[in-house]
């Protein structure tokens, strides 16, 4: 299993966790599950890319 | 009676005596909470979520923490896996969440069993907001 497999599993999990917490209607629910797990995701993508540089 | 909760049931404040059960229950089982409040769809979703969560940390060689005060973070750590409740004390009882520092997933599996318990945390916190006619 791939680590970024992994994060996408671990963002779309906590991300059905919020909207569902957040939100009452299911299509509400979806709306903001959907852009939880799109920040989530974008903002890995853009933190890993900023840190690719770094001599780790 | 036909198992729904109408809406004024739903927003009734609750004894005290009843919410602090319903926290328990919420804490032992993720979701049993909100199923108790008639809340079916949310206790659903949270009732498979969470035991599945834990279970991928488990699966991903995780480690359920001991409580050690000497070591803040560990204990910290600890705190927020017991959050799981039920499934927390299944898997301590058999043995599971050793963790397995060597492996290349272990991060995430530790990311996946204390994120669940804190997530669950949440869950019990909304449904006592619920029970208290807070929502």
């Amino acid at each position: 299993m791939t680590h970024f497999l992994l994060l996408l599993l671990f963002a779309f999990f906590v991300s059905l966790v919020f909207a569902v917490l957040m939100r009452d209607e299911p299509r509400e629910q979806l709306r903001t599950g959907g852009l939880f797990f799109g920040a989530f995701v974008g903002a890995a993508l853009a933190i890993g890319w900023l840190m690719y540089p770094l001599p780790l | 009676m036909n198992g729904r909760a109408t809406t004024a049931e739903k927003s009734r404040p609750r004894e005290r005596g009843s919410v602090a059960l319903l926290a328990v229950a919420g804490w032992a089982v993720p979701g049993a909470a909100h199923l108790w409040l008639g809340r079916r769809q949310k206790g659903l979703v949270f009732i498979v979520a969470l035991p599945l969560m834990f279970a991928i940390g488990l699966l991903l060689q995780g480690r359920l923490f001991p409580f050690e005060p000497s070591q803040p973070l560990v204990a910290l750590a600890a705190i927020a896996d017991v959050g799981l409740g039920v499934p927390y004390l299944v898997a301590k009882a058999f043995g599971l969440g050793a963790g397995r520092v060597t492996a290349s997933v272990y991060e995430y599996g530790n990311a996946f069993l204390i994120v669940a318990g804190l997530l669950n945390f949440l869950v019990v916190l909304d449904a006592y907001d619920i029970a208290v006619g807070r929502k």
